[in-house]
C-alpha cells in the first residue's frame, strides 16, 4: 500500500500580499489559458484579442463613462443582496426585485409625465422602492411564518415581475402592437435623472457611492447589522439572545428588495429611459456572485463589480472588431473568472506532496 | 501468549495545520492485555488511534502490525489488519436493524444472508456475553445498546485489536459495569484492547497498563498496580493539583424559582418533558443528572423562554419584595424586560451561547448590545468587560479580536461563563460546563459556580460526571425520559443509587 501522492491541508492563516499573490498567479494562469485557447481555436494573435477588449472597455471617454455606470449598477444590486447574505437569507430574486422597481419607475414617468419635476422625481423613486420592497418582503413574510424555501420563492419571484413586465410592454406598446414601450417621455425628458455637469451618468454613479457608504455602516457599526450578522451565524445564538429572528428577516428583506428597486429606478429613469422584461439583463444573478467573491465586503465588490463589468464589456467588443461569434467571448470572461473563484481554494488550503512532510 | 506486540507506533507524528496533534510518539499494545490511553482534551488521544485505524495518516513515523512495518490508508486497511474502532460517536444507520448494520460494507458475493449475520452475531454475543437482540432496529436502542452493536460490527469482522474511544462517557454506572466484564473477557480471549478516556477511576478499575499523553507529547506509561490517581493526575496535567472540590452549606436559601408539571413536546411532537416539578433555591447549587439526552436540555432552554410549553408553569420570585413573576409563555427578551437576571450556558457553545466566527468583543456585545437609543454599536464597554475576563479567568487568546471559534474548549467556555456571569444573575443555569475541559479550566468553573451559590444565587448545574455532580450540588435533581425519577440530597446518595434512577422514568419505548 502506498502513501497517497498528495494531502491536502486546511491553512490556519495567511498573509495578505500572499493571498493577492495566489489571485495575481490565478489571474496570469487565467489569461495564459485563454491566449492558447484563442490561438488553438482562432488562430488569431493573443495579443491583439487583449487589445481589442481593452480598447472595447476604456478606449473612449464615452467607454470609460459606460463602464462607470455598469459598475454602478451592478455593484448596486450587489450591495442590496448582501444583507440578506449575511444573515444567511439566499435571495435570488434581485432581478425581479430590480425589474419591480424598474416598472414601477416606468409607470410613474409614463403616467405622471405632466406633474411637475418636484412631485415627479419623489413619486418616481418612492414608488421604486416601495415596487422593490414588496417584491423582497413577501418571500421574506412566507420564510418567516411558514419556514418556505427563499431560493426558490425569490427566483420564481422573477418570472412573475419578468411576465408583469411583458403585460405593460404590450399594454403600453409605442407603437401599438411592437411589444415595446421605447423610450418614455423623449420630448420631454420628464422622469429623467438629469445630467450633473454635463455628464448623463455622474448622478448615477453618486447615488451608488451613496448606498456604498450606507451599507459599508450599517453592516458594521449599526444594531441592526449586528442582529443580521448573528442571525447568519447562528439562528439559535439570535433566539438566545432575544432577537426576534422573524423581524430581524423581514427588515433584511425589505431593505434589500428596497435598495433593488433603487437599481431598478437608476437603470429606467437613469439610463435606459425605458423598460422590457431583459431591462436587467442578468445582473440580479451577476450580483449574487460578486457579493460572493467580495466575501460580503462593499469595498471589495467595488472592485470586483468594476473587473466584471470592464470583462463583459471588453469581451463584447472582441466579438464585434474581430468578427468571433459572441460565444467565445463569454468563454473568455468565464475561464478568468472560474480562475479568481477557484483559487480560494488554494488560499484557503495547501496541497503536502509525498514525502515532503517536514515542510511547515 | 504472543510476545510480538499487537501494535507498536515509532516516532509517530501528526500535524493540523499549526497544531501539533501528535509528536514523536512511542507505544506498545500487547495481546490479552487493556491498554488505556490517558490525556486531557486536546491531548491528541483520539487523533493517535484514528491514525491505526486508518482515519488520518501520520505525517512521521512507523506502525507496526504484530511486528511487521504496515501503511493503513483506509479503516478498510485497518480490518485487513485485525484492526477495529468504536467511535465515541456511533456510525450507524437508523432505520437498520442491528445485523443489517453489522454486515453493512462487507464485501460480499451476491446478497447480503441477514440470516446467518444474525446467528452469527448470536454466537459472538454469548462468547464475550453481550446482550443484544440482532433483529432490532437502530432507533429503538439504548444508547448502550447502540455501543454493543458497534464493537460486536469489528468482532464480526474478525478484529484482535479493538480500540474503544471513550466508551463510558455516555454509560450509566451500571452499563459501565457490564461493558467492562465484556472487556475482561475479550482481554482473557487473547485479544489486545486499548481504551481512550480521561477518567482515572476507570483508568484504575480495567487497565493493565497506562500511556500518558500531554499536549500531543508522550508522557510515559506505567503499570496500573504500580501507580495512583495523583500520579497519574500529575502525569497529565504536568504539576500537582487538588482534586478537591470545596462545597458550603447553603445560606438561608429561598426559593427563587419554581417549576410545576411542565410539560414540553418537541418539534417533532415527542413529549420530551412530562410533568417536571421542582424548585431552585437561592445559594444552592441543584445538580440535574440524568442519561444525556432525558430532556436536560430542554428543560433548561424552557426555563430560558426558547421552548413552547404545552402545559405547566415556572414562576419567579424576585429577591428582596418576594413578588412572583410568571415567567410562561415569555421570550427570552420579555424576561430580561420584567428584571429577571437569568443567564444561560447552553450546551451548545459556539452554536447557541456564542457566535464562533465573531471575536471576543461582539460575543460580549450579544447580552449588552440593545442598550442605549443609540442604532449604533458602542464597544466601549463589552471591550473593556471582555479585558476583565481575559484577565480574571485567564483566557489564552492572542488578543481581544480573536474570533472565539480559534479559542481551544476550555477558554471557550470561560469566555461564556465569565459573560452570563458578569450579568450579575439571580438565577445561574449552565448545562454541562465543563464537557470537553481540561483539568485546570474545569476546576476553574467549579469554583465559578461555588462563588456564585456564596453570592446567593440560584444555580443549576446540568452533569454528566457523577463523582462531580455528587461532589458539587447541594441536591441532585435526576430526570429520566423527561420525567423527574427522583430528587436526592448529594450529600448523602450515592452514586449508584442515582445510576438507577437515571435509568427509571416509566414509558419504555
Amino acid at each position: 500500500m502506498k502513501e497517497p501522492l498528495f494531502h491536502i491541508v486546511k491553512r490556519d492563516s495567511i498573509s495578505w500580499w500572499k493571498s493577492w499573490l495566489i489571485r495575481l498567479a490565478a489571474i496570469a494562469a487565467a489569461l495564459i489559458l485563454c491566449s492558447v485557447i484563442t490561438v488553438l481555436l482562432t488562430g488569431l494573435n493573443p495579443m491583439k484579442v487583449w487589445g481589442s477588449l481593452i480598447s472595447g472597455a476604456v478606449g473612449t471617454t464615452r467607454r470609460r463613462w459606460m463602464l462607470l455606470q455598469g459598475t454602478a449598477i451592478l455593484l448596486c444590486i450587489s450591495l442590496a443582496v448582501t444583507p440578506a447574505f449575511r444573515m444567511r437569507f439566499w435571495n435570488t430574486g434581485a432581478e425581479g426585485q430590480v425589474l419591480a422597481g424598474g416598472m414601477a419607475a416606468a409607470a410613474c414617468m409614463l403616467l405622471g409625465g405632466n406633474l411637475p419635476g418636484i412631485i415627479l422625481y419623489p413619486l418616481i423613486i418612492v414608488s421604486s422602492i416601495l415596487a422593490g420592497a414588496v417584491w423582497g418582503v413577501i418571500p421574506a413574510i412566507f420564510k418567516a411564518k411558514w419556514n418556505t424555501n427563499e431560493t426558490l420563492f425569490t427566483l420564481m419571484m422573477n418570472y412573475v415581475a419578468m411576465k408583469i413586465v411583458d403585460y405593460f410592454s404590450q399594454l403600453w406598446a409605442v407603437p401599438k402592437g411592437s411589444g415595446k414601450i421605447g423610450v418614455i417621455n423623449s420630448s420631454t425628458n420628464a422622469g429623467w435623472l438629469p445630467a450633473l455637469f454635463g455628464q448623463t451618468y455622474l448622478l448615477n454613479i453618486l447615488i451608488v457611492v451613496g448606498i456604498t457608504i450606507f451599507i459599508t455602516v450599517y453592516m458594521r457599526f449599526s444594531k441592526h447589522g449586528y442582529e443580521i450578522s448573528v442571525v447568519g451565524e447562528s439562528e439559535n445564538t439570535a433566539r438566545y439572545i432575544g432577537i426576534n429572528v422573524k423581524k430581524v428577516i423581514i427588515r433584511t428583506m425589505i431593505l434589500s428588495g428596497a435598495l433593488c428597486g433603487v437599481a431598478g429606478f437608476l437603470l429606467v429613469s437613469g439610463t435606459d429611459h425605458t423598460i422590457a422584461s431583459e431591462t436587467v439583463g442578468g445582473q440580479g444573478f451577476t450580483a449574487i456572485m460578486v457579493s460572493w467573491i467580495a466575501k460580503f465586503d462593499p469595498v471589495v465588490m467595488v472592485v470586483v463589480s468594476a473587473l466584471i463589468v470592464f470583462l463583459t464589456r471588453g469581451a463584447g467588443e472582441i466579438s464585434t472588431t474581430l468578427g468571433l461569434n459572441k460565444s467565445f467571448s463569454d468563454i473568455l470572461t468565464g475561464i478568468i473568472i472560474l480562475f479568481i473563484i477557484g483559487c480560494e481554494f488554494f488560499i484557503n488550503y495547501r496541497m503536502v506532496f509525498r514525502g515532503k512532510h517536514k515542510e511547515a | 501468549m504472543n510476545t510480538i506486540p499487537a501494535i507498536e507506533l515509532r516516532h509517530i507524528s501528526k500535524r493540523f495545520g499549526p497544531v501539533l496533534a501528535n509528536s514523536d510518539i512511542n507505544m506498545t499494545v500487547n495481546y490479552g492485555e487493556i491498554l488505556s490511553i490517558l490525556g486531557e482534551n486536546g491531548s491528541g488521544k483520539t487523533t493517535l488511534m484514528n491514525m491505526v485505524a486508518g482515519i488520518y495518516f501520520p505525517d512521521e513515523g512507523e506502525i507496526l502490525v504484530n511486528g511487521e512495518e504496515v501503511k493503513i490508508t483506509s479503516p478498510r486497511d485497518a480490518f485487513q489488519y485485525k484492526i477495529g474502532m468504536i467511535h465515541q460517536h456511533f456510525k450507524l444507520v437508523d432505520v437498520f436493524t442491528a445485523a443489517e448494520n453489522i454486515v453493512l460494507g462487507l464485501k460480499e458475493d451476491g446478497k447480503y444472508d441477514i440470516k446467518a449475520a444474525a446467528n452469527k452475531v448470536r454466537e459472538i454475543s454469548s462468547q464475550y456475553g453481550f446482550e443484544i437482540d440482532p433483529d432490532k432496529k437502530i432507533y429503538e436502542m439504548s444508547v448502550s445498546e447502540k455501543q454493543t452493536v458497534e464493537i460486536i460490527k469489528v468482532l464480526y469482522r474478525g478484529a484482535d485489536i479493538l480500540m474503544l474511544d471513550e466508551p463510558t462517557a455516555v454509560l450509566t454506572p451500571q452499563e459501565i459495569r457490564k461493558l467492562f466484564a465484556v472487556l475482561n473477557r475479550m482481554k482473557e480471549d487473547g485479544k489486545a484492547i486499548v481504551i481512550i478516556t480521561h477518567k482515572l477511576n476507570e483508568v484504575m478499575e480495567i487497565s493493565d497498563r497506562v500511556t500518558v499523553l500531554r499536549k500531543g507529547e508522550y508522557v510515559g506509561t506505567v503499570e496500573t498496580d504500580e501507580t495512583n490517581e495523583n500520579e497519574l493526575t500529575e502525569m497529565m496535567v504536568g504539576k500537582k493539583i487538588s482534586l478537591n472540590i470545596e462545597r458550603t452549606d447553603p445560606k438561608d436559601p429561598v426559593e427563587r424559582l419554581i417549576v410545576a408539571h411542565l410539560n414540553v413536546m418537541n418539534r417533532e411532537g415527542m413529549k420530551v418533558l412530562d410533568d417536571i416539578s421542582f424548585v431552585a433555591n437561592a445559594g444552592e447549587i441543584l445538580g440535574i443528572a440524568g442519561i444525556s439526552g432525558s430532556g436536560q436540555r430542554e428543560l433548561l432552554e424552557t426555563i430560558a423562554g426558547l421552548q413552547p410549553i404545552q402545559y405547566g408553569g415556572i414562576q419567579y420570585i424576585r429577591p428582596g419584595d418576594g413578588v412572583i413573576e410568571n415567567l410562561r409563555d415569555k421570550t427570552p427578551k420579555e424576561i430580561r424586560d420584567l428584571g429577571v437576571r437569568l443567564s444561560f450556558v447552553p450546551e451548545d457553545r459556539l452554536g447557541m451561547g456564542l457566535v464562533g466566527s465573531m471575536d471576543i468583543i461582539d460575543n460580549m456585545l450579544l447580552r449588552s448590545y440593545r442598550q442605549g437609543r443609540s442604532v449604533f454599536l458602542k464597544k466601549k464597554e463589552p471591550e473593556s468587560l471582555a479585558d476583565r475576563i481575559i484577565r480574571d479567568l485567564e483566557v489564552a487568546t492572542p488578543s481581544n479580536r480573536t474570533p472565539v471559534r480559534r479559542l481551544s474548549g476550555g477558554n471557550v467556555q470561560k469566555v461564556l461563563v465569565g459573560r452570563e456571569i458578569a450579568a450579575a444573575p439571580t438565577v445561574l443555569m449552565a448545562a454541562y460546563p465543563v464537557r470537553g475541559l481540561d483539568i485546570n479550566s474545569s476546576y476553574m468553573i467549579y469554583h465559578l459556580l461555588n462563588e456564585q451559590k456564596e453570592n446567593g444565587v440560584a444555580v443549576i448545574f446540568v452533569g454528566e460526571d457523577l463523582d462531580v455532580l455528587l461532589a458539587l450540588s447541594d441536591r441532585i435533581l435526576v430526570i429520566g425520559r423527561g420525567h423527574v425519577t427522583g430528587i436526592v440530597d448529594a450529600r448523602t446518595a450515592s452514586k449508584e443509587e442515582i445510576g438507577l434512577l437515571m435509568t427509571k422514568g416509566g414509558h419504555a419505548s
